[in-house]
């Protein structure tokens, strides 16, 4: 009897609990309103499914538990109740998959008109760079990471000369335009994660992958990491800043271009970009905590 | 990780081959009583130890299986750079080739009862595999010698890593050779001897199979079998 | 009705060539023991002792999640150091050896009606060199820098740089050289329960009369024979990277400022390499249990299993499909995004035959006499906590819902639940089931009971409030969750909720423990067959069963391993050693 009540409350529990609790996803800021459509029908599906199996099994446990001279039936299987069950599941697996699949080509498809922004972690923190008025952003190499290139652009490429570089500062951009994020790594792996803009994507040292999204309400969001990358791995946040297009093209003429921060007078502006520390602010603290 | 699922799939092959021969699509609720009908069926007729000793190749197969997967997968990044063989690696396979042979004239001369032909069998086998392995760290030698360090270049690496790995197989084989060898001397029983020579013959053939193709990947041969392949399917 | 009577040609049921090892002293009786049921005594204490190290450092962790900033011995570079030895610990040295070293050794040669494993000799190795990994792993514990901190999965290149606790000092050399240990072990003791199940069974026990218990150590130990390969090789190759300096997994770095030498490794290779035996790795861990729990719910609800054939057939098919799903752990990892359709689909399609296992399971319950003894407890536990994880991992494996929800507390909850609670509830099930045949003892009742209602609803209560978490964007591994905007004052103390129940399940195992003990001298007597079950363990003529298993002749088996409750006969189940034939006639459904 107990048994059985505990396996409804379990449902019942579990289901008032998705309903009720405060804890649920962050408000979306971004396209990808499908992703959360698709996590809604997944909702609907296995739920119905829990509850079915649970709620069932409870019944058996009240109906079917032992009583003196009780005697179990005698059914070695049901080829066609068999049969039916794996049909209704394979139904409900399709009705998961195909609206999932169709999602991922969106996600994997960038459309045309986004602009590239690139991405750079490094332990632990992260950088931006954007193409300048050529629309392209140069080459870049780990090996031509240096103090006064921390980015590693490769200095011959002309299409780098007049990208933006955002180094360990916040990145802004317009609302309602597309952007392609190049996600690169020059020491680990990392992984660029916003909440809000439900995407996210690891980044991998020695090659460049992506992902897109169009922002869809400006605001300040924080970026996380999503993949270990040592032990300052929970303090690498980042921001970025959701624009109006005005704002946007504002905070754009402030940021200094590569062949800007590569002409040796101009060092000392570097230094006064805010947060530029920030890596290596976690490291004295990780340092303290160890020595603690 | 083509090549490790192309040998998944004939593992694949044979385990389904078996799993034919077990009635699964028999209702053993309905079937009472001895099953001598199916016994026929049951148990393999081959000794235990052999279907022991060819799970095992199975295992080391998958290994090496994997390995030429990352090989194949490493080999695609520009900084690679083939290096040459040795001569010496062509010498060595004729050793092996040859402790092959002695194992099998062992086996059958175990099979016919005559002693003597085995012992000679196991020692010639048991000289020319430590005479391949003396050739394998002469070759390793040469290698280093003319610049061709581990960690200078991945297709260095992996030689190294692959080769080695084939060595210390080797190795392991000598310590069975040497007990087979000890008994065909001491008086073992005849069928124990025979069956332990027998075991000593299947891996040394199969150790052998494994050399010759990662010597076709080492040289590579298998990247252009490869490539024909993947031409021959787009 | 098929009657079949014994005819020629019946091969012996003893296993030719094979000799029965005998123990000559107290030390190769006890110790050395070639004899598979203490194997199994030694690999279970083994298991369990190391899982109690896990438990702790769990605990540790939690202490830090729920209470953070109050304990600061927990550093972030000791936080990852235990999550790290947690994840691995848990996966491979406890769950693999417990269900293929523990229940494997002392299951298989008694559920097949053999005298022992078929090459004692490599299976007491097999103890020994897991016994090593072992100690080389916690060996860690006390190298200078302390083990690794680089997370379960290893990724390079952080495993084995200095950013990472461990990554440069000896903690990732010990954890890959334990590792590689761990596969030489387990490779040798895999060969014998494959080649037992193969060879050793006795006259009469066919593949379809099997319990499906065997049937699911059987299926997984194969897996597992072809699945750790892929482990060892990207372990050997790590460990060349880390000690010297190849760049098989390394590409150019420029680490903290300073350019490593090393180039043009592939990071994504190791994950693949990983993955590919990670994700069998799920199932081999899983299929043992589905085994076992087919058996405890068979014989606690005296009824047959449902569709026995269905369910052999499930088994072999998700065995052989789990080799095809790896790369759905890397949907986020930057491999090239069109493999995402492939593996999507051939997850979901996973879900079709496990789906038929639960169905089955429940099916079973339907029309039987569920006795609600402690194993059946357990079961049914594992059937909601597995169905509840295994619909969460529809979320995962669907390549578009994985995007949001990878990396996050949803993970962590969907694999505890589903690899965690549901298979090591169904080792308390076996180990309640199995005790008195082990010991001659029942475990006591009282406590037993006690620790199954604080396990089962204590681990439901840590799990599934912790998938909401993981809704809200929270990542997982995480050493502190200070200063993010997502983190709501409310999920604060969600997170204190879980780490209270942590311990209060965790304190649930030590009762249990106490009871493993004190129930070996004051448990109640069980008797030779106390669950009245058929399978063939049960009807050894010594309890505990004395070396060699069966007394003088092996059993003869004729009929499969579920007559439970059949109409006609005069007890509710039938011993599969006993001949004759009974109930009315049984036409083919």
């Amino acid at each position: 009897m107990a048994v059985a009540l505990v396996l409804v409350l379990i449902v019942v529990g579990s289901v008032l609990f998705h309903l009720l609790s405060p804890w649920w996803w962050t408000p979306i800021a971004s396209n990808w309103a499908y992703i959360d459509n698709t996590i809604i029908i997944t909702f609907w599906i296995t739920g119905i499914v829990f509850a079915a199996v649970v709620l069932f099994m409870a019944y058996c446990v009240f109906r079917f538990r032992h009583r003196e001279a009780n005697r179990a039936a005698y059914e070695p299987e049901n080829k066609r109740l068999e049969s039916w069950l794996t049909i209704v599941t394979a139904v409900g697996v399709t009705a998961l998959l195909v609206p999932g699949l169709f999602v991922w080509s969106r996600f994997v498809n960038v459309p045309s008109d986004a602009t590239d922004v690139e991405v750079v972690g490094q332990q632990w923190q992260w950088s931006f760079r954007l193409p300048g008025k050529d629309g392209k952003l140069g080459t870049s190499d780990t090996r031509d990471v240096s103090a006064d290139n921390p980015l590693g652009v490769i200095g011959g490429d002309p299409n780098g000369q007049d990208d933006v570089v955002v180094e360990a500062a916040d990145l802004h951009l317009p609302v309602g335009k597309p952007v392609k994020m190049l996600l690169r790594s020059i020491d680990v792996l990392h992984d660029f994660y916003i909440p809000e803009f439900r995407a996210k994507m690891d980044m991998i040292p020695g090659s460049v992958t992506y992902f897109w999204f169009t922002p869809t309400r400006t605001g300040t969001f924080q970026v996380l990491c999503a993949e270990l990358c040592g032990q300052g791995h929970p303090l690498m946040h980042g921001v970025v800043v959701v624009d109006t297009q005005q704002d946007y093209v504002a905070w754009l003429g402030q940021q200094q271009t590569f062949a800007q921060l590569s002409a040796p007078q101009q060092t000392g502006s570097v230094e006064q970009a805010p947060g530029k520390t920030t890596g290596l602010k976690i490291a004295a603290k990780l340092e303290t905590a160890g020595a603690r | 990780m083509s090549v490790i699922l192309v040998f998944l799939l004939v593992i694949a092959g044979f385990a389904g081959w078996w799993l034919s021969h077990q009635r699964l699509m028999g209702k053993p609720w309905l079937e009472q009583g001895l099953a001598s009908d199916f016994v026929a069926f049951d148990r393999s007729a081959l000794p235990t130890a052999k279907i022991g000793l060819g799970v095992f190749l199975a295992v080391v197969g998958c290994l090496f299986a994997l390995f030429t997967s990352a090989y194949f997968m490493r080999m695609t990044v520009s900084d690679w750079q083939p290096l040459p063989l040795p001569r010496l690696l062509w010498f060595n396979t004729g050793v092996l080739i040859l402790s092959s042979v002695a194992l099998q004239c062992a086996s059958v001369a175990a099979r016919r009862g005559q002693v003597d032909m085995v012992r000679l069998g196991l020692v010639t086998a048991g000289l020319t595999a430590l005479a391949f392995l003396i050739g394998q760290l002469m070759a390793w030698r040469q290698l280093t010698d003319d610049g061709y360090l581990l960690s200078s270049n991945p297709a260095n690496s992996f030689f190294y890593l692959i080769t080695g790995m084939h060595g210390l197989h080797i190795l392991g084989g000598l310590v069975g050779l040497g007990r087979t060898t000890a008994g065909a001397w001491n008086g073992a029983r005849p069928e124990r001897l025979r069956l332990s020579v027998e075991l000593c013959a299947m891996y040394w053939h199969f150790l052998l199979f494994v050399w010759l193709a990662i010597f076709a990947l080492l040289a590579g041969w298998a990247a252009t079998f490869v490539d024909i392949c993947q031409r021959l399917l787009t | 009705m098929v009657d079949i009577t014994p005819a020629d040609g019946i091969p012996p049921a003893e296993v030719a060539e094979v000799e029965l090892y005998h123990p000559r002293s107290w030390w190769t009786k006890y110790v050395f023991s070639q004899d598979a049921k203490v194997i199994a005594i030694q690999y279970s204490a083994t298991a369990t002792g190391i899982g109690l190290v896990a438990l702790v450092l769990s605990w540790l962790m939690r202490l830090q999640l729920g209470f953070p900033g109050t304990f600061d011995f927990i550093t972030p570079e000791a936080y990852y150091q235990f999550i790290t030895m947690h994840g691995m610990i848990m996966v491979i040295y406890l769950l693999t050896a417990l269900f293929l070293g523990g229940f494997g050794n002392y299951l298989i040669p008694l559920m097949v009606g053999a005298r022992d494993m078929v090459f004692p000799y490599v299976n007491m190795l097999s103890y020994w060199i897991y016994l090593l990994a072992v100690l080389v792993l916690v060996s860690g514990f006390f190298a200078p820098g302390g083990p690794t901190g680089a997370g379960w999965t290893l990724y390079p290149p952080q495993a084995i740089l200095s950013g990472t606790p461990g990554g440069q000092g000896w903690g990732i050399i010990l954890m890959l050289s334990s590792l590689i240990l761990f596969i030489i072990g387990f490779t040798m003791g895999g060969l014998n329960y494959v080649v037992t199940v193969l060879q050793g069974r006795t006259r009469g026990m066919t593949m379809m009369r099997l319990p499906l218990t065997v049937w699911g150590i059987f299926t997984a130990t194969v897996m597992a024979l072809l699945a750790f390969p892929a482990l060892f090789v990207a372990s050997v190759m790590m460990l060349l990277d880390r000690a010297l300096g190849t760049s098989f997994f390394m590409p150019a770095i420029s680490e903290m400022g300073e350019q490593l030498p090393h180039n043009g490794g592939s990071p994504i290779l190791f994950q693949h390499l990983f993955w590919f035996f990670g994700h069998p790795e799920v199932y081999i861990v899983a299929l043992p249990a589905f085994g076992i729990v087919s058996d405890l719910i068979s014989t606690h609800a005296r009824k047959n299993i449902f569709g026995y054939r269905m369910m052999v057939w499930a088994i072999v098919g998700i065995g052989a499909l789990s080799f095809v799903v790896w790369a759905h752990h890397m949907y986020v990892s930057g491999m090239h995004p069109y493999f995402g359709f492939f593996f999507a689909t051939t997850t979901l399609i996973i879900a079709i035959p496990t789906a038929i296992k639960v169905y089955n399971w429940v099916l079973t319950l339907w029309r039987g006499d569920i006795h609600l003894t402690i194993p059946m407890l357990f079961a049914l536990a594992f059937i909601v906590t597995f169905v509840n994880g295994g619909l969460t991992g529809l979320f995962l494996g669907n390549v578009v819902v994985d995007v949001p929800l990878s990396d996050t507390m949803f993970v962590v909850a969907h694999f505890h639940m589903v690899m965690g609670v549901a298979p090591i509830l169904v080792v308390f099930g076996a180990i309640y089931h199995w005790y008195p045949k082990v010991t001659g003892r029942m475990l006591n009742e009282m406590l037993g009971r006690f620790h199954f209602w604080v396990t089962f609803l204590g681990a439901y209560l840590i799990f599934f409030p912790m998938h909401y978490l993981g809704l809200m964007g929270v990542p997982r591994r995480y050493a502190e969750l200070t200063d993010m905007t997502i983190m709501t004052e409310s999920a604060h103390h969600l997170n204190s909720f879980i780490s209270i129940m942590a311990f209060i399940v965790g304190f649930a195992q030590m009762v249990f423990l106490f009871n493993l003990i004190w129930s070996i001298r004051h448990g109640r007597e069980a008797g030779g067959n106390p669950w009245r079950a058929t399978t063939l363990e049960w009807q050894t003529p010594h309890t505990p069963p004395a070396h060699g298993n069966f007394g003088k002749d092996l059993p003869i088996v004729y009929r499969w391993a579920y007559d439970y409750s059949v109409p006609g006969a005069k007890e509710d189940f039938i011993p599969q050693n006993m001949p004759g034939s009974f109930g009315p006639s049984r036409e083919p459904a």
